[in-house]
């Protein structure tokens, strides 16, 4: 009986051994080990043994059926590797192959830049408010010392709604609103559309985008609107932008000045971007008429206030390189997606 | 407004700066320069030639063979010029020299052309003899220059000198931009005023001599001035015996410099005190003027006018004019009349110099669409006082070129004189404003320079009446900041009070609407607020739609943006129907818009502003994808509360069968839908086209960004399949509320699984498979509990003609 006993481990295990896959693996051991298999029925065979044989029998057939499922897992183990081997082998994709994208959608030049200015302001502790666009005569023009008949009027290309209503040409009534709100001290930004009836071409549109700023308190200086706007020139521009303040003339500041920045291609040598000049107009600002802080019921004598405003149109023609400002608002997806 | 450097040096004498540090200096203290021309740009080894002989070419019809002394050599030129004859001087570029341009008088090229001696048909040529073109003038400004031809100059040039100098070329051309509030530096005086205060030199005004015979200017004429507040000063005089000739050449180069034509000596007095002291003047015919009178007088309603231009102009009682005794002869301040003009046989003349309402002219300019020099200079709002100095200016000038006699005495009708402004001096506020430490002595001496005079007995600023700008401390401190130096004005932040900056909850709401468009991969569309009015029936709107009551822009660009938008569909689609007939295929298009609703028309008061959400795309995806989208937004601004979709949402734009609006708590938050057929069509669109329009007043109330965390179930879940067939009219919504009604507290959530129409399913029905999940938090939930909310969930739909599927 020993003798089957180890004819049939030596059968089992050879074949065990040169088994291919797991499933011959599996038929192996049902065919050996399994309720009908082969050992198992050796087992049985049990009480045809004669009794003193049966110690000796019990440890052969044991010793078998352990030689016999260590070979098992042994292969197994073997064979599991190597399938794996080959199925990463056989799954080797070509790495170099264009990707899937997500189409995310881009946002308008615009707004890129507003959100710039916007950041730079809001962390100098600004808050962002927004007044009308349809607008009262009074508020675009009066409050902001601009009388009837003001040859400023005209300048600006006004359109009407009727004889009191107009289409704000300018971000800056929303100064003289919060300034009549009687809340003290302020320190806005406020961002928006204005119209003035330019025909459109290449740089001009009867609808822009501006952005307002003012800040009134006491102790505010002119040497203050310069640090701030400098400060602001420096982020959106970068470190090694330099400012240069002009005097001009607004009718709701004085004094009241320019600012050129550095052209952010030359950086000052001059080219054609900037005109040969190395500078660049950006903004006008000022110092708070003390006419405008009357109408608008502020104390002259005890407050200051510098107003800037910034064309946000202009940021983004000179910043992205845009030649053309008709651009802006048709809306052609090869244009926006480069945003 | 331009002036030439050496008109500016006529009264800043000791001047001597190069072209751009004058444009850098000027800008700085205010006067911007934005460009310089310097007129002898290219002009090279240009001398004054006499021609000795002329014969003719050998070899060539129109060439001719001239010996030219040209100073220290006599050169031979061959020319091809018709024009030239012995003992003519002309100028002359040497070999080697440089001429501006060509002889055609076409653009002038950026190196100019060089000149070398070389042969021209075997004759050898050592030079060329020039004309206004080749000089790079415009001949218009020459008027004694021929129609083509070399210019010859003056018989007393002398042979060999600078020719550019000789034609006062030598010189360069600044053009400035003046602001409003600075109406005294629309005439070069005003300018020089200011070089000499920037670069501290002096400042001598022109040279004015006392004018007039013995006779009395009252013995020929007499003013009457009926409106003192549209003519604030009027000055007239007489100068008879007049000699027209062309004016000197200084004078020539000078206006020429600046842009003005030389006419004759008269024509060209009246424009050089224009552009020196920017007051205007006219000049009437003497003996043109019926009763030696004029009445200064408003016209009367439609009386109609023959200009100078001879165009026949309808005026009203809003426009000044000037009359004589018994006909108008001149629109005040903007043209004169036909029956008065000055013409060649004049003999005697009315100068009149005065002040005029700017405003006023400014607007009768523009009502009568005539827009002069004159009004121009007119309705910046002149100062009085310079008139008279103007005047006595072009009265001097009259007798320097002998261009006639004047009449003693002078007309001045000026009742209310204008007074200088007195502002108190404060140095120390100065200080304050300007966040400066500059010494009073400092800001006096700045003062001094542009004639702000010191009043020590009051403590004021006295400002002379042409700074009609200078009323405030604020107008002395912007004085003091340019002279000082904006450059040298400290840079400091504000020590002001903290505050909180940030943006809004309107705004922030709009950001999250930005982000999610985007990683939705829609792309953000800007379009203008006014639209044409036939926007409405491009989109299908009946007549008496609401979208049809917008605000009007009484003077608009044009028809196209006569209307301010009262939706924001319009915009998104001309947008994307732009994108589909440049062939871009699946676009994706977001706007947030406002749009302009009136409370009533006309408008009385501001109308309500509403921001629009809109979002639209062609291409790949659905309806669905749509609703995907604007849930999506939704639940980021945290409306997570069931919507209502109402397909009998009325915006006839979109597909009877494919819209919806979209409702919670009863409040519409916006629809969506498929673009109607017809209305893809009027706006050229190819493919089924969907919008979704959200209205962010109506949605903000809701937004909510309270996070509460809720535990994480520790029960299992039950669920149940149902499957029911459904009239086809009835809405899956229908059924899902009688399934959130029903659920319980049990209920978890549930979904569609599977909507079906066809074989197996009678005609009028639709399959609808729904899979339910319940659980409790506390407790394993018991078969029983659930079969009995089933029960009920489909007893009430069995009771909508709902049939359970076996």
């Amino acid at each position: 009986m020993i003798d089957i006993i180890e004819k049939l481990q030596k059968e089992a295990l050879e074949k065990i051994n040169s088994a291919e896959n797991k499933e011959r693996l599996n038929e192996l051991k049902v065919a050996y080990l399994g309720k009908k298999g082969e050992l198992t029925a050796l087992l049985k065979n049990m009480k045809n043994i004669a009794p003193e044989d049966r110690a000796e029998f019990g440890k052969v057939v044991n010793e078998a059926r352990e030689a016999i499922e260590n070979t098992l897992e042994n292969v197994g183990n073997e064979l599991s590797k190597l399938a794996l081997k080959a199925r990463l082998q056989a799954e080797t994709i070509d790495v170099t192959l264009p990707a899937n994208k997500r189409e995310f959608g881009h946002s308008h030049p615009n707004v890129i830049a507003l959100h710039e200015v916007e950041k730079i302001f809001t962390n100098m502790g600004y808050e962002v408010v927004e007044g009308p666009e349809i607008e009262f005569d009074e508020y675009n023009f009066t409050k902001l010392n601009i009388p009837a008949n003001h040859p400023a009027k005209d300048e600006q290309d006004t359109f009407y709604i009727s004889k009191d209503i107009v289409l704000r040409t300018q971000t800056s009534p929303v100064q003289a609103r919060i300034m009549e709100t009687g809340k003290l001290p302020i320190k806005m930004l406020s961002p928006g559309r204005v119209y003035r009836s330019d025909e459109v071409d290449a740089t001009h549109s009867p609808t822009f985008n501006q952005i307002e700023g003012l800040i009134v308190d006491k102790d505010i200086t002119f040497a203050d609107l310069k640090g701030t706007l400098e400060v602001f020139a420096k982020k959106l521009f970068g470190e090694d932008t330099k400012v240069k303040f002009r005097p001009h003339h607004f009718p709701f500041t004085e004094p009241s000045a320019e600012m050129d920045v550095t052209c952010f291609k030359c950086h000052g040598s001059g080219c054609r971007f900037c005109k040969g000049s190395g500078w660049i107009e950006i903004l006008g600002c000022g110092m708070v008429h003390p006419h405008v802080f009357d109408m608008c019921g502020v104390d002259k004598n005890e407050y200051n206030g510098f107003a800037f405003g910034i064309g946000l149109e202009r940021i983004a023609l000179l910043k992205y390189e845009i030649d053309d400002m008709r651009l802006l608002y048709e809306n052609d997806i090869r244009f926006l997606k480069q945003f | 407004m331009d002036t030439a450097l050496s008109w500016v040096k006529a009264y800043v004498p000791d001047l001597d700066v190069t072209p751009s540090e004058y444009t850098d200096a000027m800008t700085l203290t205010g006067t911007k320069v934005e460009g310089y021309k310097e007129l002898d740009k290219n002009l090279e080894k240009i001398v004054v030639g006499e021609i000795l002989s002329i014969e003719k070419h050998p070899d060539a019809d129109k060439l001719i063979i001239c010996q030219v002394d040209v100073g220290n050599e006599k050169i031979q030129i061959v020319t091809g010029a018709p024009n030239v004859s012995v003992g003519d001087k002309v100028p002359v570029v040497l070999d080697g020299g440089k001429v501006a341009g060509g002889h055609d008088g076409g653009p002038l090229p950026e190196n100019g052309i060089k000149i070398k001696k070389g042969k021209l048909r075997g004759v050898e040529s050592f030079g060329m003899m020039c004309s206004i073109d080749e000089l790079g003038q415009d001949k218009n400004y020459f008027p004694d220059a021929p129609e083509s031809g070399i210019y010859i100059l003056s018989k007393d040039a002398k042979v060999g000198s600078d020719a550019i100098e000789l034609l006062g070329l030598r010189d360069t051309v600044f053009e400035y931009e003046i602001t409003s509030n600075r109406v005294d530096c629309y005439g070069v005086i005003g300018i020089a005023r200011e070089a000499a205060a920037t670069f501290k030199k002096k400042f001598v005004l022109p040279k004015v001599n006392e004018t007039g015979n013995s006779e009395n200017v009252a013995d020929y004429l007499s003013v009457e001035v009926k409106d003192n507040e549209l003519c604030k000063r009027y000055v007239a005089r007489v100068v008879k015996n007049i000699k027209l000739a062309p004016s000197p050449a200084w004078m020539q180069e000078r206006l020429r410099a600046v842009g003005i034509r030389p006419i004759n000596n008269i024509v060209d007095i009246t424009n050089y005190v224009m552009a020196e002291y920017g007051q205007p003047m006219h000049a009437f015919d003497y003996d043109l003027l019926e009763g030696h009178k004029i009445v200064v007088d408003r016209a009367k309603d439609g009386e109609e006018f023959e200009t100078l231009d001879g165009v026949v102009r309808k005026l009203d009682k809003d426009i000044l004019m000037i009359n004589d005794a018994k006909k108008a002869v001149a629109i005040a301040g903007i043209m004169g009349g036909e029956n008065s003009k000055i013409t060649d046989d004049v003999s005697t003349m009315v100068f009149e110099c005065a002040t005029f309402d700017g405003t006023n002219i400014r607007l009768s300019s523009k009502r009568l669409g005539l827009r002069t020099d004159s009004s121009g200079k007119f309705e910046k709002g002149l100062d009085p006082n310079n008139a008279y100095d103007a005047m006595m200016r072009a009265c001097s000038l009259v007798e320097e070129l002998g261009a006639g006699e004047v009449v003693g005495g002078c007309v001045d009708v000026y009742p209310v004189k204008v007074v200088e402004s007195r502002v108190k001096f404060e140095p120390d506020r100065i200080n304050k404003l300007l966040g400066t430490n500059i010494l009073k002595e400092d800001m006096l001496e700045i003062f001094d320079r542009i004639e702000l005079k010191y009043d020590k007995e009051t403590d004021e600023i006295v400002a002379p009446t042409f700074r009609q700008d200078i009323h405030f401390m604020a107008d002395l401190a912007e004085e003091v900041a340019r002279f000082f130096g904006y450059d040298k004005i400290p840079t400091t932040l504000p020590k002001s009070s903290a505050t909180i900056g940030g943006i809004n909850l309107k705004l922030e709401i709009e950001e999250i609407a930005r982000e999610v468009a985007k990683f939705l991969g829609f792309s953000e569309a800007m379009n203008y607020s006014f639209e044409s009015a036939k926007v409405f029936d491009k989109l299908n709107l009946s007549k008496d739609s609401h979208y049809r009551n917008a605000i009007e822009i009484s003077n608009p660009l044009g028809e196209d943006f006569r209307m301010m938008r009262t939706q924001a569909v319009n915009g998104i689609l001309n947008s994307l129907s732009t994108n589909y007939n440049r062939r871009n295929k699946d676009v994706h298009l977001f706007e947030l818009a406002n749009i302009y609703i009136p409370k009533e028309l006309p408008l009385k008061e501001l109308p309500d502003e509403r921001m629009q959400f809109v979002l639209g795309f062609y291409g790949k995806e659905d309806f669905f994808d749509m609703k995907g989208v604007v849930e999506e937004f939704l639940t980021t601004i945290g409306i997570d509360s069931k919507l209502h979709y109402d397909p009998s949402c009325k915006e006839e734009f979109l597909h009877p069968g494919r819209k919806a609006d979209i409702i919670l708590d009863g409040v519409r938050l916006g629809y969506l839908g498929e673009v109607h057929p017809s209305v893809c069509e009027n706006y050229k669109l190819g493919e089924r086209t969907y919008i979704a329009v959200l209205d962010l007043p109506n949605i903000i109330p809701f937004v909510n960004f309270d996070i509460k965390y809720t535990g994480i179930a520790k029960y299992p879940a039950t669920s149940r399949d149902i499957s029911l067939v459904v009239p086809k009219n009835i809405l899956v919504g229908e059924i899902e509320d009688v399934i959130e009604q029903n659920g319980g507290s049990n209920l978890e959530s549930f979904k569609l699984f599977d909507i079906y129409e066809g074989d197996q399913i009678d005609e009028g029905f639709k399959s609808v498979a729904y899979s339910l999940t319940f659980r409790n938090k506390e407790r394993t939930l018991l078969d029983t509990e659930v079969n009995e909310v089933m029960d009920k969930i489909l007893n009430k739909l069995e009771a909508k003609n709902i049939k359970i599927r076996s």
